[in-house]
């Protein structure tokens, strides 16, 4: 029988952290991702962590204050101040790893300018700091004699009486289902960018974590705020890095201005992140752009700043669009990116269900409140992901394996899937349910929303649950059977696609990421606290719970 | 677009399993990644098909193949370019068992990877704030952290395919990562331990300098490169006892004072004087040379001119810097 203490699930930053910590606490730890660990999404960060050093004269509290006003308030204060205060250590840790963070003139931790903060604090790798991080990290968790099962899939959480008693899981490459027991189980899959189409995110982010804990009576919070990034490429919609406007590019409309003035004559291109998608799509919208798209210029930055600070972003470009950064104008929009929302945690990582945890993309702590600053998503990850692993190691130690039915869950999973191989092969493809969810959520909630389109997505999801009992899986295969993979991951994303749209619908005012074009003014007085969504008797339920305020009255957003 | 692909696939799960080639021809958009067109043909002809894929964007490095026989990522692959004869050739990345399709088992890879243990080793006390290190250092370094272990480079490696025990470009380039760090090994950075073990058959001084790998490379690390200044740092460390560190020795030996290659003398000097057993071994071929009118002078006399050789090797490094 397999049997952890602690069981991850996910092995991006924020999983292996939690592992990594877990094991230093003693706990017989797994890590369990459904793709090898270096392959987690966590690579595709590009800009930086921050973190405010204070032999650089950087305080937390100014970190802290950037995030609150970053998020619209609608960040939790009290962690929001864990984030910051650890952020220090957090960075220095991972230095000693083996980072190879850039470095300023006197050979210390190298700083960038990035969004909505107000000095530089961000700290990089040029332009693919998560995955030198995610590396390093992998590299931590060898060392670290954690027990991994690579490229096995949780298709099921196992609960009895309200405990969490272990996953069901397949490993990919045989087509074996395993029962696996857990004393205590930390989510970290990730977000769920594929509900959306396009995105930015890899294909594997299917929001895994988030369907499968909020099936199991976890409650979500946050779901409505879904961030657009200012700068995805035409086309397929990958990431074009804040590091590019933290180094000195401009954002110009079709004849060449740049529009930012406009919006945000202080901060100009480095204004939170939802400021400066919603002046592109107004641009777009008023007729400014090319294409649906702006111009990111990054021409007056010179090759040799380029070449050392930005040449990975370059290469997508050239390779995906074919343009070169160095004399062209790059076309971009703004793009699903991240999940402010998601399994709502406090700041142990610790959510409403005993033995489950979350951390990471997946998690809601709420530290990102309406909307998330780059280079705190990294920074969110590391801290968490250990804070929770350092709770988990400690529960666990005390508890118990709750008991459960082995051989009966390993029968009744078998069975599911075998239905779902058995199903004859006259429904819609996977693919076709999955682009029928991906276009609804992306018309109608993008940067600007409305009721109208909400509920029209709502309609759309009711059909595309109905038409996705009925598609066939191709492969009748137990090795390396993806199409089998795919078809549970649909089914993960339309668990989370509901209360996403629910959310938004209900939230009747413009915060942060959720910008409606019926309710424009952000309204402290009605609105000022997160949505918490579960899954009820008959359908999802929508609560309300208050925002933690500590040091920061909320005042109107200028950057 | 219509593209078509042909993808040699397999499928282990039927009787007497073999590969086999599939044409498939599948509308993606003009600037359109190969890559993309695999996903049109899982999505729309054949959720059978199997390969693995997820960034899009050449970070993740799930997507190492073999394009028309070159080894690289398929998502950092524009379809049009890759086009020959109206076809697009596409099999799965070389060097490991093909699990099924365009699916390898990285097992072996891995494993080569855990062998240089990779994670860094400082051997000092750690500083309390960040190691301090200049900006190039580190620039250096990330020039080499950029490797996103995708496999191209083992895919296109002619000493794995003769000797699977060799550590391999990727192993190897990883090692480097760790050697080239200030913050690893002795206080001076320097890491001994590990050179050391690198020196070892199937280590560093069976890399044949083929270039594959540097050709294959995704992301610009040159593995073979690295793998060269790993011997450089060895050598530098003191580890002369090797056959590779000798023959390099004896090699630019001969070529430096006499202007050309002292062939008889490089093996009993490559393998060492001593080396009785491993000398014998050479009997054979010596006496096959001999039948055959190979063998080279017994007496190497000097080139006209060596002294021009030997100018051009003091002008790549001064005399005094090498041993």
């Amino acid at each position: 029988m397999l049997e952890h203490d602690v069981l991850v699930i996910g092995a991006g930053l924020a999983g292996m952290r939690a592992a990594i910590a877990a094991r230093a606490g003693g706990a017989n730890t797994a890590i369990i991702s459904k793709v090898h660990p270096v392959r987690s999404h966590s690579n595709a960060a590009q800009g930086g962590i921050n973190a405010a050093l204070t032999d650089r004269g950087d305080e937390w509290e100014d970190h802290a204050y950037d995030t609150v006003k970053g998020s619209d308030y609608l960040g939790d204060q009290d962690a929001i101040e864990v984030m910051c205060k650890a952020a220090g250590q957090a960075l220095i840790d991972m230095e000693h790893f083996g980072v190879t963070f850039n470095r300023d003139d006197e050979g210390r931790l190298g700083t960038r300018a990035f969004g909505g903060q107000r000095r530089a604090r961000t700290f990089f790798v040029g332009d693919f700091t998560g995955q030198a991080l995610l590396h390093v990290m992998f590299e931590q968790l060898i060392k670290s004699g954690v027990r991994r099962y690579e490229e096995w899939f949780v298709s099921s959480l196992i609960i009895e009486d309200g405990q969490v008693c272990g996953v069901m899981a397949l490993e990919v490459r045989t087509g074996q289902l395993y029962a696996i027991r857990a004393k205590t189980v930390i989510f970290c899959t990730g977000g769920f960018g594929r509900v959306f189409e396009p995105s930015t995110n890899a294909l594997i982010c299917t929001g895994d974590g988030t369907a499968l804990a909020y099936n199991a009576g976890a409650e979500l919070m946050d779901m409505e705020m879904v961030q657009y990034h200012p700068t995805t490429l035409a086309g397929s919609g990958v990431l074009i890095s804040e590091a590019a406007r933290g180094e000195g590019a401009y954002l110009l409309d079709k004849d060449g201005n740049r529009f930012m003035e406009k919006y945000a004559p202080n901060m100009m291109e480095l204004a939170s992140r939802d400021v400066v998608s919603r002046a592109e799509q107004t641009e777009i919208n008023a007729g400014n752009g090319v294409d649906g798209c702006v111009y990111l210029d990054c021409r007056h930055l010179g090759e040799s700043l380029i070449m050392e600070k930005l040449s990975q972003i370059r290469e997508i470009g050239i390779d995906l669009v074919g343009v070169d950064m160095i004399t062209d104008l790059i076309p971009i929009r703004p793009g699903m990116h991240y999940a402010m929302g998601g399994i709502r945690t406090n700041i142990d990582g610790q959510t409403n269900l005993p033995g489950v945890y979350a951390a990471g993309e997946c998690a809601c702590v709420s530290v990102h409140g309406g909307n998330r600053l780059g280079a705190n998503s990294l920074l969110d990850t590391i801290v968490f992901g250990e804070r929770s692993g350092n709770h988990a190691a400690e529960a666990s130690r005390n508890a118990d394996y709750v008991e459960f039915n082995v051989d009966q869950a390993v029968r009744n999973e078998e069975k599911r899937i075998q239905d779902l191989l058995d199903r004859p092969q006259n429904g819609d493809r996977i693919a076709a349910v999955r682009l029928g969810m991906g276009d609804s959520m992306n018309q109608n909630l993008a940067v600007y929303r409305n009721e109208e389109g909400m509920k029209e997505t709502l309609v759309d999801l009711v059909d595309l649950e109905k038409r996705y009992e009925t598609v066939p899986v191709d492969n009748k295969g137990k090795v390396f059977n993806t199409d089998l993979v795919f078809a549970l991951e649909l089914g993960f994303m339309l668990n989370c696609a509901t209360p996403i749209a629910m959310s938004a619908l209900d939230r009747k005012d413009s915060r942060g990421a959720q910008a409606r074009t019926d309710y424009p003014d952000r309204d402290d007085e009605n609105w000022m606290k997160h949505l918490v969504i579960k899954k009820g008797e008959v359908g999802p339920e929508l609560t309300y719970a208050p925002v933690s305020i500590t040091q920061w009255t909320p005042e109107e957003r200028k950057y | 677009m219509d593209i078509t692909i042909k993808v040699k696939r397999f499928d282990p799960e039927v009787a007497d399993p073999q590969p086999f080639w599939q044409d498939f021809t599948v509308e993606i958009d003009d600037k359109g990644t190969v890559l993309d067109a695999l996903i049109k043909i899982r999505e729309d002809n054949d959720g059978a098909f199997s390969l693995r894929c997820s960034c899009r964007s050449a970070i993740c490095g799930s997507c190492a193949m073999r394009i028309n026989g070159q080894a690289g990522l398929a998502c950092k692959t524009q379809a049009a370019t890759a086009i020959k004869d109206g076809v697009i050739t596409v099999e799965p990345a070389g060097n490991m068992p093909v699990i099924k399709d365009l699916v390898v088992n990285f097992d072996g890879f891995w494993d080569k990877v855990m062998e240089i243990e990779p994670y860094l080793k400082p051997e000092g006390e750690e500083p309390e704030a960040e190691y301090i290190a200049s900006n190039e250092a580190m620039l250096h370094l990330s020039s080499v952290t950029s490797c996103i272990m995708c496999g191209s480079c083992v895919s296109a490696c002619t000493v794995m395919e003769v000797d699977p025990t060799f550590l391999g470009p990727a192993a190897l380039a990883k090692a480097y990562r760790f050697t080239a760090d200030p913050r690893d090994g002795d206080e001076n950075g320097v890491s001994r331990s590990r050179l050391e073990e690198l020196t070892k058959p199937s280590g560093m001084w069976d890399c044949t300098r083929c270039m594959e790998c540097v050709t294959a490379c995704p992301k610009g690390v040159a593995p073979m490169d690295r793998i060269m200044a790993l011997r450089d740092q060895a050598m530098e460390a003191g580890f002369h006892n090797t056959n590779g560190a000798r023959h390099t020795e004896a090699f630019s030996d001969s070529l430096e004072h006499s202007g050309w290659l002292d062939e008889l003398r490089l093996v009993p000097k490559s393998v060492g004087m001593t080396n009785v057993s491993a000398l014998i071994g050479y009997a054979p071929i010596a006496i096959q040379a001999l039948t055959h009118g190979k063998m080279p002078p017994i007496i190497h006399k000097k080139i006209e001119k060596a002294e021009n050789v030997k100018k051009i090797f003091d002008k790549v490094e001064p005399p005094k810097k090498r041993r």
